[in-house]
């Protein structure tokens, strides 16, 4: 994996006139540039076709940008082929998703484990991580059980729990409350800002102003691709 | 169909490229193999029969020697038990015919090998002759020919020196007997005069049975005969398989691997499109559902998925009936002039029969599936979606989890236990892909080794042969012996001679020299050592229904001679009618050799140098209007056929098994690419993708390919005994055991192979397949 600069000092993420299209048209993202430091938990809001996902897809290595460059802990993002990609992703980024994409004939711990076992770890240290993580997110008892059989917000903690197998420097997360019920989007919220408060950086992709204001350090703001406001975190 | 539903078939039919592809070959390699399979069974068994019967053919023909027996108990044989119909006693000599006026055929003058000639007129109950040419032989001087005995053509004249008056026949008739019971026909008149002085003519005696298809029914009868006819007075007999075997060999040895290949491909085809279809249908679900949720019945769901499989199907089905009947063109040309009703090509209704049962297999393979999708309810079909039940395959997927393993691997392994139904079927379709391999592979080595075997027929590092003449064989003899580089040698020939009880005269090939070391591949036995033994061919052991042991009389006119049959060796020449032995147990019959067979085996010193020794050994040879050449084996063109359509097919089994595999692995991974997305977005690598999609189909495979390879071996043991029968011979032990360690551990990894190679591709796309897309596919 090509890593360029970066250092504990520099900032995590590096984004520098981001541009992409999808089809003729206007750019899904336009000459983006933004900067994430590490420990901080930004939430990047907007409308739906704003450009939310598809700047996520550009950290995460999901997606290449037609124009500029995505810099993730030192690491070139836009110049990664796949398999480079897939190396990035095991060692930098843990990833939550809106509809938590376990996979459902796995066992919660064999969720937990799978980024440890791609990534090559040795079969007694992944279990005990999985098992710190787990009694950590409070789901240790699940950990036999089926995602099918857990409510959205046990489903959710164990998508955070396997984003956090592999201890990625930074934590994605797309509307992670947003297939939730109050109670559940409550305490997953609260399970967000404490893993910050710890020096986890978690960069929030939602709609959702209110989860914005509960858990985001700062609000990135983009309408059409382009961004509009980059500043401190809105307060309900 | 209505306009909206065969848009609906159209779109299916487009859509799922794959899939139409898989089911279109499949069926093509059924049809083609079930079109050569069935014309071959047609065509080697139908006109022979049918021609048979119509002419009322001897089952069996019986010599009694009439020194022996009268004409009254000649007849009375006719009472013996499952005797339906017989004819005769016919008067009957064996002469040597010499040729006086044939017309620029035969050279005038040298005297031919024995003919059996019957005294008898056509019709009768039995063996009713068809005069193909000319006339019937009314008077004295007048001969009909049999249409086998090739050399005589209408108009030639002939004597037959020795007989009394030595009078001119000439050919007025060619005519054809069903069972080939004599090689010429004259008036019962007529008999006295080609009867030598001082001898008898016999008696022939033909018989139908009430069951006479296999060689055991036949030796019953043949014994209940002889329990009639008193002492030995029955001298000989020829059963009418012999010439069956004759006029069906080529498209009978042929027909059973075909009919092995043909099953195959047909269980292959339904396994095949029932993966396909129910593939479809699971596929298709969300899609079933919102066609039904518009107004379509369960009836029109069912006849749009049928359709989708016809649709290929029918083209399939088309195209093999092209190809089968294209490749049974040149296979079955040898049987098209047999008795005047083969046929060049493929019945017509075999053509129709096989594109009927193929269409309703087709649709029967289709039908479940399309039912399932009829019948699904139109809400479950649109919530369900394409995702498959996530209950099944759990207890596996943990299990398999705990394996030492790299976790990519385990997914993959544990991916059929999600599918049950679809991965046995495709078990099922790679274990006959193995099965076929196996098969077709074990048939090219075991019908290499019989060629190796013919081919031990003529030994030795040089040949001398060619003779443009009469050879002196002392002088060629005494100049092979000249030469510092002969090791050890021999010389062959050919002489035609009786035997007593056979119609007409056997090839028989003799050895002078030193031939210990020029033993013919044997199948039971062993090669003769000197004066009054003999190794004969399975076809003349069958013919003559004698055994290894048994003692036969070799006759040259008057002159008769006993020898031992010691061994069965391997040849299918003149349908094994061969006899081999040392010159000097026919010396006292004087035979008559052919001065153009010679042949000269020379076996060269250990470290001669092969062309070199030609060289020097041509400056002594030439002159004597011989010459050395390198002895090099061909391959006949029968086994070169074999192979051909042996690998075609195994190579198109194959194909298809692999396709099978491509459209499991295609349908399990499109179900699957939410998953693939998710495990992409957690780390998985390309090289980790490939590896657990290509495992999902590994471990099935091999699984089918351990099952497949004893079930091949199995079909070869039993296909290559009978293929050996039609072409009227065993085969040799060594030949049928081909299936040694080094060819049965790669068979047993075919089925892996066969799974790899059809999951490649599948396994690219999937690694290939962006993860956003992936994860936005749902």
């Amino acid at each position: 994996m090509e890593k360029t600069t970066g250092s504990e000092a520099g900032p995590l993420i590096s984004i520098s006139h981001l541009t992409k299209r999808y089809e003729a048209g206007d750019p899904a993202l336009s000459d983006l540039t933004l900067e994430i430091r590490r420990g901080e938990a930004p939430a990047v809001l907007g409308p739906s076709g704003s450009g939310k996902s598809t700047l996520l897809n550009m950290i995460a290595g999901l997606d290449r940008p037609d124009e500029g460059t995505v810099t993730v802990d030192g690491v070139r993002v836009d110049r990664l082929g796949e398999a480079g990609s897939a190396k990035y992703r095991r060692a930098t980024i843990g990833m939550v998703f809106q509809f938590f994409n376990l996979l459902d004939d796995l066992t919660v711990q064999d969720n937990v484990l799978l980024p440890a076992q791609l990534a090559g770890m040795p079969r007694a240290k992944a279990r005990e991580r999985a098992l710190e993580l787990l009694a950590d997110l409070g789901i240790e008892q699940y950990r036999g059980t089926f995602p099918g059989r857990l409510s959205g917000g046990e489903r959710q903690r164990v998508a955070l729990a396997r984003a956090l197998m592999n201890r990625p420097p930074l934590i994605l997360a797309d509307e992670p409350t947003g297939a939730l019920d109050r109670a559940s989007a409550g305490s997953v919220v609260r399970l967000i800002r404490e893993l910050n408060e710890r020096g986890q950086t978690i960069l929030l992709v939602t709609h959702d102003t209110g989860l914005a204001a509960s858990c985001a350090t700062r609000t990135i703001e983009l309408v059409d691709g382009r961004l509009v406001r980059d500043g401190a975190a809105v307060t309900q | 169909m209505t306009g909206g539903l065969g848009t609906i078939v159209r779109a299916g039919v487009g859509r799922r490229r794959v899939q139409t592809l898989v089911m279109g070959l499949t069926t093509t390699l059924a049809v083609t193999a079930a079109v050569l399979a069935a014309g071959l069974i047609v065509a080697s068994e139908g006109p022979f029969d049918h021609a048979f019967n119509r002419m009322r053919g001897a089952h069996l023909s019986a010599r009694f020697d009439s020194s022996q027996i009268t004409p009254a108990q000649v007849s009375a044989t006719a009472r013996a038990r499952q005797v339906t119909t017989a004819a005769g006693p016919y008067p009957l000599v064996s002469v040597k015919p010499t040729p006086v006026d044939t017309d620029g055929g035969l050279p005038p003058g040298i005297q031919l090998a024995d003919l059996t000639v019957v005294g008898r007129q056509p019709g009768g109950p039995v063996d009713d002759l068809t005069l193909t040419k000319g006339r019937w032989a009314t008077k004295p001087g007048e001969i009909v020919m049999s249409a086998h005995n090739e050399p005589f053509v209408l108009g030639n004249t002939m004597r037959f020196p020795g007989v009394p008056g030595d009078r001119l026949f000439k050919v007025v008739g060619i005519a054809r007997s069903a069972g080939e019971t004599a090689d010429a026909w004259v008036p019962r008149t007529t008999i006295p005069s080609l009867t030598a002085p001082g001898s008898r003519a016999d008696y022939q005696m033909l018989y139908r049975f009430e069951t006479a298809s296999t060689h055991a029914q036949m030796d019953a009868d043949r014994t209940a005969i002889a329990a009639l006819a008193p002492g030995r007075s029955l001298v000989g007999v020829q059963p009418w398989l012999k010439v069956r075997l004759a006029a069906t060999r080529v498209s009978a040895t042929f027909a059973p691997f075909i009919v092995a290949f043909g099953i195959l491909g047909l269980i292959m085809s339904i396994l095949v499109i029932g993966i396909v279809v129910g593939g479809a249908v699971a596929a298709g679900t969300r899609r079933i559902g919102i066609l039904k949720s518009l107004g379509f019945t369960p009836g029109q769901v069912v006849r749009a998925h049928l359709g989708q499989a016809l649709i290929p199907g029918g083209a399939g089905t088309l195209l093999g009936l092209v190809f089968g009947n294209l490749v049974a063109i040149p296979v079955l040309g040898d049987t098209a002039e047999v008795y005047g009703v083969g046929r060049a090509g493929i019945a017509p209704w075999v053509d129709v029969l096989v594109a009927a049962v193929a269409l309703l297999t087709i649709a029967a393979g289709a039908w479940v599936p399309a039912r399932r999708a009829g019948n699904l309810r139109t809400v479950e079909a649109i919530t369900m979606g394409r995702t498959p039940s996530r209950d099944r395959g759990r207890v596996a997927r943990r299990m398999l989890g705990r394996l030492p393993l790299p976790r990519p691997l385990t997914l993959g392994l544990a991916t059929p236990f999600a599918r049950p139904g679809r991965s046995a079927t495709m078990a099922v379709a790679v274990a006959v892909g193995t099965i076929g391999a196996t098969f077709g592979i074990g048939l090219a080595l075991s019908l290499n080794g019989v060629q190796s075997g013919i081919n031990l027929r003529s030994p030795g590092d040089v040949v001398v042969g060619d003779p443009t003449s009469a050879v002196n064989t002392e002088k060629v003899d005494a100049a092979i012996t000249r030469q510092p580089g002969t090791g050890q040698w021999f010389n062959s020939a050919e002489a035609n001679l009786g035997v007593a009880g056979l119609a007409g005269s056997t090839t028989v090939i003799s050895y002078q020299g030193d031939s210990s070391w020029a033993s013919w591949q044997m199948i039971r036995g062993r090669w003769f050592h000197g004066t009054g033994e003999v190794v004969t061919a399975s076809g003349f052991l069958r013919a003559t229904g004698t055994r290894i042991g048994d003692s036969i009389a070799l006759v040259n006119g008057s002159r008769s001679s006993t020898v031992k049959i010691v061994g069965e060796a391997l040849d299918v020449r003149q349908e094994g009618m061969l006899i081999v032995l040392d010159r000097t147990s026919i010396a006292p019959l004087q035979p008559r050799i052919d001065p153009l067979s010679y042949r000269f085996n020379v076996r060269l010193k250990p470290g001669v140098d092969r062309d070199d020794y030609i060289e020097a050994a041509n400056r002594d040879l030439e002159p004597l209007g011989v010459s050395a050449t390198r002895n090099s084996n061909k391959l006949s063109d029968t086994v070169v056929s074999m192979d051909a359509l042996a690998g075609a097919l195994t190579v198109l089994l194959l194909s298809v098994a692999g396709l099978g595999v491509l459209n499991t692995a295609v349908l399990d991974t499109r179900e699957r690419v939410r998953d693939l997305g998710v495990l992409k977005a957690l780390g998985m690598s390309p090289r980790q993708t490939t590896a657990m999609v290509i495992t999902s189909v590994a471990g099935v495979g091999l699984i089918a390919g351990v099952i497949g390879v004893p079930i091949g071996v199995a079909v070869h043991g039993v296909v290559l005994p009978i293929m050996g029968h039609a072409a009227g011979t065993d085969i040799p032990a060594v030949d049928a055991a081909v299936y040694d360690l080094p060819l049965v551990i790669p068979l047993l990894l075919g089925g892996l192979v066969i799974a790899t190679a059809g999951a490649l591709l599948p396994a690219g796309w999937a690694a290939r397949t962006r993860t956003a897309i992936a994860l936005r596919t749902e």
